[in-house]
């Protein structure tokens, strides 16, 4: 494991830079901190999500029949569109990050922006899948058709036979608590990227410089794989 | 400044050691410059008086418990208070002391320095780990004061999620985001210790100080995050009745200890591992030798965290999970105890032919040693399927992990509070009260724990706020160490305080160590050197300073 | 300040830029994979619909890793990195899933 050292016969504009750091030595060790750091940030989350795939993978295994009844309850085709304006957003977020490495500013902002854009579709998409599914919750009576866990659930609203509708509930919790979870990453995401895409809009990135578009694209690379996981696991469960 | 040179030995003759011109400590005086630093050894002393703070109330409630248990009737407080004292003991002590303790002080503090950098890779994020504790604790607190927990600080389901009626939701934000400060420490420190090292200083060069908390710091960022989650589900569940632990709803109880235990194993090895490299340290310098065998002492540090996370299912062998699975989770506990051994052998044999000296972190290394072993070993019992049955949720379970981490993880704090306090604030703390302290916590500890090993294996269950009649004498002598324990802690607030005032300076290496912390001055100057090192040595190298003593 | 060792070999490797055109392809790639893994769920493969969904999900995720994230020019350690977080994650599944394969669980039918 002999790791580099602290190499300082980097170019002097690297070990004067405006945006070095006081602590370290130069441009390069900055960069490599940051990026390490932002994928171990990235291990840790891919650990958080994991209770959830963990809990996922139990109860589908318990109640395979309640997870495809329950699955044929999300809409595949809003899922499907959703997931291809995801990657699109990862497309233009790379494409920042070129244009950064490229030295080109006004791409720069232009593709951070188409991201955050794409981004925000696919949030207001995944606001009206809930609002669709919150809706029936809302009224008083029973068999009222609310897939929501809770006091409310309706376990007939599933169709299923036996105790497969009370185990939906189950496959709702989950995919409320997945896809919320992965909507709370975004919404912390956007204003992150709006703000790197003012610092660029004012210049402060060169290409021996922009850490931190590089850094804000692989957490949002790493939101999208976590949908690239969720959308099959959620939507395409097939079975009787 | 080359490790190959000597600094002059400081003898008799020598004039004797001064304050240095400036330091990190006069580098500021005003409130701002302290609670908006990002210079690492103002993070550590932050810390250092936040984790006493908790120690004192968790210690608090530990002495409510023995009180309560001076008496078998239970007479002293309801059922319903006491299980809120030893929760809030239990949460306190784990997620607000043990957790942070050496890593969050002494890992913040030395780490930078013994790696020849001038900081943290993320100074930032340093002291955003610092306001997270301090908001993850004041919520908990919060929750503790107004109605208090009474789940047991490990929050089982469906108790928790259903029936309980305290603070949980509010408990549980609070150990959330306690978590985040443990996981952004964690992830410094990993980047800290690939990236930031000095010229020279490879990978099998680093003190084994490092090395622990490097392995520490794998645990915290790999197992932290589960339990993290695992709390947002028991919050979701109490909140919006989802029903992944109900079995009503479909849900398994027992699925929430699978996720709990995942991180909450691996966690005691975030609390012992660090107060390992700390043995390492004070171990060669009181012992003027190097450690023996440093490769193997380093790798079983990596060890230890990797397997420490095969094996949490050894808490849960008499849920009513599935025997065969427990079986396989017994055996991988008898490997994990395998690379504890490899480190008190290899201490052991550094001892062997060294030249000892008695000063007080050496005393408390002794304390763990013996400590330590017993409590390692009395771990296998529990291992043990058959054993297990007998002995789970008995106390000598609790015998078992306080003697690892008071015996264990708190000797090792303590040792280090002593052996760095003259680095850490350039004075010297008097010698005779040290030691003193030292045995006094010694002896007051087994006086608490041992007899309950005893209580344990004639069955007393823990966590009963009374019991039969005749465990009355083991249980009074229990509370009689915890009385002689708390007032054996006080002593160090009291003289390491008083230290502070006194201000005797201790010079840059009092104890005669070897390591990249003792070429620089006590305090350390905020840019921790003056000139930044460059290593060409070995670790440990006592034989160039020779066997003289350097104290004077 | 002191004399330091010279960078390694290979420190420049993170300056590589990825040409804009592998981005556009993989972008095609994923779209065609998203494709693929809603047509085959509309067949039943009865044990396998798990697998192979989990198999298209890794290889989209795959291209996302080694190409957008750069994991295909980044140093070693990235990959060490990301291995063990999977690593892991795999440990926590297996092992509480060995609990469940090997007791009768749910206890109620249906």
């Amino acid at each position: 494991m002999s790791e580099a050292v602290v190499a300082s016969s980097a170019p002097a504009q690297t070990r004067h830079h405006a945006a070095l750091q006081h602590h370290f030595v130069d441009l390069q060790q900055q960069q490599e901190a940051a990026s390490l750091g932002m994928w171990v940030f990235i291990a840790q989350e891919i650990l958080f999500f994991g209770g959830l795939f963990a809990a996922y993978a139990i109860y589908r295994h318990a109640y395979p029949e309640a997870f495809a009844l329950g699955s044929h309850h999300l809409n595949r085709t809003i899922g499907t569109a959703n997931t291809l304006v995801l990657i699109g957003s990862s497309l233009t977020m790379a494409l920042a990050v070129h244009a950064a490495a490229t030295g080109r500013r006004q791409a720069i902002v232009g593709f951070l922006l188409a991201t955050v854009l794409l981004g925000g579709v696919f949030l207001g998409v995944k606001y009206f899948e809930y609002a669709e599914k919150i809706a029936p919750c809302l009224g008083d009576q029973e068999h009222a058709g609310c897939l929501v866990p809770g006091a409310n659930f309706d376990p007939h609203a599933v169709h299923a036979e036996g105790a497969a509708g009370q185990q939906a509930q189950i496959f709702f919790s989950l995919y409320f608590g997945m896809t919320g979870l992965h909507a709370l990453h975004m919404i912390v995401g956007i204003p992150i990227i709006l703000t790197i895409a003012a610092m660029a809009w004012r210049g402060r990135f060169t290409p021996e410089y922009h850490t931190p578009v590089e850094m804000v694209g692989l957490y949002w690379h790493f939101v999208d794989i976590i949908w690239i996981f969720l959308f099959p696991l959620l939507y395409l469960v097939t079975g009787q | 400044m080359n490790t190959d040179v000597m600094p002059p030995m400081t003898t008799p003759q020598s004039p004797p050691p001064a304050f240095p011109a400036d330091s990190y400590l006069s580098a500021g005086w005003s409130l701002r410059s302290w609670l908006l630093t990002k210079d690492h050894k103002r993070i550590a002393i932050l810390y250092l008086l936040s984790i006493s703070a908790m120690f004192v109330l968790g210690a608090v409630y530990a002495a409510i418990i023995r009180w309560n248990l001076l008496v078998p009737d239970g007479s002293h407080m309801s059922a319903d208070a006491y299980n809120k004292t030893f929760t809030a003991h239990g949460v306190i002590m784990v997620f607000f002391f043990l957790i942070p303790s050496i890593p969050a002080v002494f890992g913040n503090f030395l780490i930078p320095i013994m790696i020849g950098a001038r900081d943290l890779a993320f100074p930032r994020i340093n002291l955003l780990s610092w306001y997270l504790y301090v908001i993850g604790a004041g919520f908990t607190l919060y929750a503790l004061f107004t109605g208090g927990l009474d789940t047991g600080w490990t929050f089982y389901t469906p108790y928790s999620t259903v029936f309980a009626q305290s603070n949980v939701e509010l408990a549980a934000i609070g150990i959330f985001i306690a978590g985040f400060s443990s996981i952004l420490t964690g992830l410094n420190f990993i980047v800290t210790i690939h990236k930031m090292r000095a010229p020279g200083l490879t990978w099998f060069r680093l003190p084994l100080f490092v090395w622990a908390h490097y392995a520490t710091a794998l645990i915290q960022v790999l197992g932290t995050p589960v339990i993290a989650i695992t709390i947002v589900l028991v919050a979701l569940e109490r909140i919006f009745h989802f029903g992944f632990f109900d079995p009503n709803r479909g849900g398994d109880p027992i699925l929430f200890q699978h996720l709990f235990w995942f991180y909450s194993h691996p966690a005691v090895y975030i609390m012992i591992l660090p107060s390992m490299g700390v043995i390492s340290e004070v171990i060669s310098t009181f012992s003027r030798k190097r450690v023996f065998g440093y490769s193997f002492v380093a790798m079983s540090s990596l060890a230890i965290a990797a397997i420490g996370f095969l094996v949490w299912a050894h808490h849960m062998f008499v849920t009513g999970m599935a025997v065969y699975s427990a079986m396989v989770f017994s055996a991988l506990t008898y490997l994990v105890a395998i690379p504890s051994a490899i480190k008190t052998f290899n201490w052991t044999a550094t001892l062997y032919k060294g030249s000892i000296s008695w000063d007080t972190p050496m005393i408390y290394v002794f304390c763990f040693l013996g400590l330590f072993l017993i409590g390692g070993l009395t771990g296998l019992f529990l291992g043990n399927l058959g054993t297990d049955v007998h002995l789970t949720d008995t106390y000598f379970v609790v015998a078992h992990f306080h003697y690892i981490m008071v015996g264990g993880a708190i000797m090792g704090y303590l040792g280090a509070l002593h052996f760095w306090w003259p680095k850490m604030f350039g004075v010297r703390y008097p010698e005779a009260w040290g030691r003193l302290s030292a045995v006094l916590v010694f002896v007051g500890f087994n006086l608490t724990f041992f007899p309950q090993f005893l209580l344990g294996y004639m069955g007393m269950p823990r966590r009963y706020h009374v019991y039969p009649d005749e465990f009355q004498v083991l249980n009074v002598l229990s509370s009689a160490g915890a009385t002689v324990l708390g007032f054996a802690y006080l002593f160090p607030a009291f003289y390491l305080l008083f230290s502070l005032l006194k201000r005797q300076p201790a010079g840059d290496n009092p104890w005669g160590a070897t390591g990249l912390e003792w070429r620089t001055s006590s305090p350390p100057p905020t840019e921790n050197f003056h000139e930044m090192p460059v290593v060409s040595g070995e670790p440990y190298d006592y034989s160039k300073l020779g066997k003289e003593a350097v104290l004077v | 300040m002191q004399p330091l060792s010279e960078p390694p070999a290979g420190a420049q490797a993170e300056r590589h830029v990825v040409p804009w055109t592998v981005y556009a392809l993989i972008f095609l790639a994923l779209c065609l994979l998203t494709a693929t893994t809603v047509i085959v769920a509309h067949f039943d493969f009865g044990p396998y619909n798990l697998i192979v969904a989990l198999g298209v999900a890794i290889a989209k995720a795959s291209l996302v890793v080694l190409y957008f994230m750069h994991a295909r020019y980044s140093p070693r350690l990235t990959g060490v990195v990301i291995a063990a977080a999977i690593a892991f994650f795999v440990i926590l599944v297996f092992l509480t899933w060995t609990d469940y394969y090997s007791r009768p669980w749910p206890l109620t039918t249906g």
